[in-house]
């Protein structure tokens, strides 16, 4: 039974349904708006549809049986394969199934398996901290390959599983992958190593970031709300976080977490849950931070950054140390 | 006596399984199994006692920030810190964008599709319905999630990205608000406003909440169409459909008290009990596990409890623990703190139908929304620019707090012990463990389960629809429930 249109599965494993959430907000319109025009339909979808209960479960076994054409299983939440391999931790009502049972079921039929993400991903938020859930990723567990489903999957496409990583992930991310899927426009190259759509992923969620003169004169906030740069004191990672979150508006705004007084945490990146000391705090040696751009020599950043502190403007040292504007920038002689 | 299984429910947020015993049409018995357990409390014991603020957000998708607040305020109450006056009121303003987000989420994507269902189609309401309101083609909530949308600007202004942010802090707010924001933000709130007064209500924020009580609200509404808006629809289909006789419940309502304003909390704390106001005795709170898949049999203090699973406990049903305040139920959401507020309408609402049932639920919420869009509006000409947002502090390295907030769901609660400056114990109830949870030790049933008592299931019927509407009443969020 064959249908022009593209159907979408999107399933809630162990997370907290905030990739859902935010979809609502996708393109100021929300998920089915932002969708429609490319031909995806929604199958069903935990916060939208009316198919409740048994309704719900008649068409899981649709699909399970083929007789229900799936392009796409979205899956939002780590898959938790706790108590000892019982999968008790999330079970299907009413069918006396683990929702991980039918994550692995449901791949088998889709063309497309995209983890919604960072959860389901890679674990993420559920997997810390010494993992009581035996929760893993679909197609990884951290950055190690395998997870849920196993390195070798592959869906009916031939494309292993699709990480839209983030915690949350944007919006865009996750209905714009979508649209390339219905657009058979989606390849394996598009896929960066762990397998994050390129368009996002390519990025550094540095780029953009309005911080951006603090940054480049290392004039570095000394606490929350300070304007200065967050990446010295403030455990901020954007040097290193996959992602063109600052590139982007996010629920109207410029930009995302920099902008709005606070780290970047790298929550694209398998892992991010654990950080080696606190999310708020940049773990240093020797008065040198850890975390460095990765591209980029390290003794070559440390010159630069001490040349450039040499070199910071009064005003951006005196603003950096402010939650707003006390020294406005230099005017032309003949503006004064 | 038949046994069904209902779930699992959607439009809701998270995990659910509602199992009935049913005889001569009406469910007898109800036990609710809240079905997914991710352990926040193990993931945040042994961390540093800050990283608590990016961890507790993640519990919830949907109520993000309002378990920022909770856990800023846990982590505060422990350093004896009081946040900076802009940082409290912006906080106050992005939480309840937030609030109201969720009850608009609710009102048009979770409850009233419910009402579209082929089931109806016989009622003479239906053909006015069932285009309005269908699940995902419905043209309201094409308006609704735009609208929604472009209100949640105010908290991608605020706090950055929604959601999971941490903006939130012990000492404020992380964001400065200046002059040209403070006015964008005034920008996004008349927008909203013009929705809610336009489709929602019919009518102004101020006549909407001016409504003292029942004999007013029928009035108002004897003065307009059974169509003039979506709250005028619903109020004719609560009226046809007798939803003030579906799932009804007396228990007390409890509020923790909501938005902290320079002299006190703008919605008050208490718990209404048999028509009089109480004090909430926070020491008298215990959670009941003897039905929850959990090690131990002793209902602890908050500030004591455990959370060992036991995944093959007998007499277990849930993941959900049983919260109880001296050893009683008690029902928190939107209604119950509009009623503790004081706010009229609702407890002539409560008192007028002898408790909270299907009807009141709703209306509770429609009327905290205009009522908090209007506080809002002052909060926003409160914020001084160029006067500190975030104020800075040390973690204690030996202390215990408490941080309480009112999440659109209801009563949240955050227990921190730090020792050695790390987490020790992190405990949470949250709104849905108070309305969801299991029976206690004496057997007394939790609130919902109470509320399905009486519910009428037609013979042969897998989804009742009655029953949806008794669950989605309340709005449950099961991943908060459990965390």
């Amino acid at each position: 039974m064959q249908d022009k249109s593209f159907k979408v599965l999107w399933l809630q494993a162990g997370g907290c349904g905030g990739c859902s959430l935010a979809t609502f907000a996708a393109n100021d319109k929300g998920l089915v708006q932002s969708l429609t025009p490319f031909g995806i339909d929604l199958l069903w979808h935990p916060s939208l549809s009316e198919e409740t209960g048994r309704e719900f479960l008649d068409l899981l076994d649709g699909v399970v049986s083929g007789d229900i054409q799936l392009d796409a299983l979205c899956i939002e939440g780590a898959a938790l394969r706790g108590p000892g391999g019982t999968g008790r931790f999330q079970m299907m009502a009413g069918t006396g199934f683990s929702v991980a049972y039918w994550i692995k079921k449901l791949a088998t039929k889709a063309r497309y398996v995209v983890a919604v993400g960072s959860c389901a991903a890679f674990g993420g938020i559920p997997a810390g901290q010494g993992n009581i859930t035996d929760a893993t990723g679909l197609q990884y567990q951290d950055e190690m390959p395998g997870g849920l489903l196993g390195d070798d999957f592959r869906s009916g496409a031939g494309v292993p599983v699709i990480n839209i990583a983030g915690c949350a992930p944007h919006p865009g991310w996750i209905t714009e992958t979508l649209s390339q899927l219905a657009l058979d426009d989606f390849f394996e190259d598009d896929l960066d190593s762990l397998k994050r759509p390129c368009f996002f992923a390519d990025h550094l969620a540095h780029h953009g970031c309005s911080r951006n003169e603090y940054y480049e004169f290392k004039a570095s906030a000394g606490k929350l709300s300070d304007q200065g740069c967050l990446m010295e004191n403030l455990g901020c990672k954007a040097t290193q976080a996959p992602g063109d979150c600052n590139l982007r508006v996010w629920n109207g705004s410029n930009g995302a977490c920099p902008d709005a007084g606070y780290p970047c945490i790298n929550c694209t990146s398998p892992g991010f849950e654990n950080p080696p000391s606190s999310f708020q705090v940049t773990p240093k040696v020797g008065g040198i931070p850890v975390g460095l751009p990765m591209d980029m020599p390290k003794a070559w950043f440390v010159a630069l950054a001490a040349l450039s502190k040499s070199a910071t403007p009064h005003r951006v040292k005196s603003n950096s140390r402010s939650d707003h504007v006390i020294v406005p920038p230099a005017r032309r002689k003949e503006e004064k | 006596m038949t046994r069904l299984i209902v779930g699992p429910f959607n439009r809701v947020e998270g995990d659910l399984e509602v199992n009935l015993d049913i005889a001569e049409g009406r469910v007898m018995e109800a036990r609710v199994n809240a079905s997914l357990f991710r352990g926040f409390e193990s993931i945040l014991t042994g961390r540093q006692p800050l990283d608590a603020l990016t961890i507790t957000p993640r519990i919830c998708g949907i109520c993000s920030l309002s378990q920022s607040v909770a856990s800023s305020r846990a982590l505060a109450n422990a350093a004896g810190l009081v946040p900076a006056d802009n940082g409290r009121i912006g906080t106050n303003l992005a939480l309840a964008a937030e609030n109201v987000a969720d009850h608009i989420t609710h009102f048009y994507t979770f409850f009233m599709p419910d009402f579209a269902r082929d089931c109806y189609q016989d009622q003479d309401w239906f053909a006015d319905i069932a285009p309005r309101f269908k699940a995902i083609k419905g043209t309201a909530l094409d308006s609704a999630l735009k609208a929604r949308a472009r209100f949640m600007h105010i908290v991608g202004l605020l706090t950055g990205k929604w959601p999971h942010s941490l903006a939130v802090q012990p000492g404020g707010l992380t964001k400065p608000v200046d002059k040209g924001e403070q006015v964008q933000l005034l920008t996004m709130l008349h927008d909203f406003k013009s929705f809610l007064e336009e489709t929602l209500f019919g009518d102004s924020l101020e006549n909407i909440a001016s409504l003292a009580t029942m004999t007013d609200l029928a009035n108002w509404q004897g003065g307009r169409g059974a169509k003039a808006s979506d709250f005028s629809v619903f109020l004719h289909l609560a009226e046809a459909l007798k939803l003030d006789q579906l799932g009804c419940v007396n228990p007390a309502l409890m509020s923790y008290g909501a938005y902290p304003e320079a002299n006190g909390n703008a919605f008050a704390q208490g718990v209404w009990v048999a028509a009089e106001e109480e004090a909430l005795n926070l020491a008298a709170i215990r959670e009941d596990i003897s039905h929850s898949w959990l090690q131990g049999s002793d209902a602890l203090p908050p500030a004591d409890g455990e959370t060992l699973i036991d995944a093959d406990k007998q007499d277990a049903y849930s993941w959900c623990k049983a919260p109880r305040l001296a050893g009683s139920v008690m029902e928190v959401g939107a209604l119950a703190r509009q009623v503790v507020a004081g706010q009229s309408l609702c407890r002539d609402a409560v008192s007028s139908q002898g408790g909270s049932n299907v009807y009141n639920r709703v209306l509770g919420r429609l009327i905290e929304v205009a009522r908090t869009v209007l506080m809002m509006e002052d909060w926003i000409r409160q914020i001084k620019p160029r006067e500190p947002f975030c104020l800075d502090f040390d973690v204690p390295d030996e202390a215990v707090g408490v941080g309480l907030n009112e999440a659109a769901r209801g009563s949240l609660g955050h227990w921190i012990n730090i020792r050695d400056g790390r987490i020790q114990n992190y405990q949470i109830i949250a709104p849905t463990t108070w309305n969801f949870s299991p029976r206690d030790h004496a057997g007394t049933p939790g609130v919902l389960e109470q509320a399905l008592v009486g519910v009428p299931v037609q013979e042969g019927d897998e989804t009742p629809v009655a029953v949806q509407h008794v669950v989605r009443s309340f709005d449950p969020c099961m991943v908060c429930t459990v965390h």
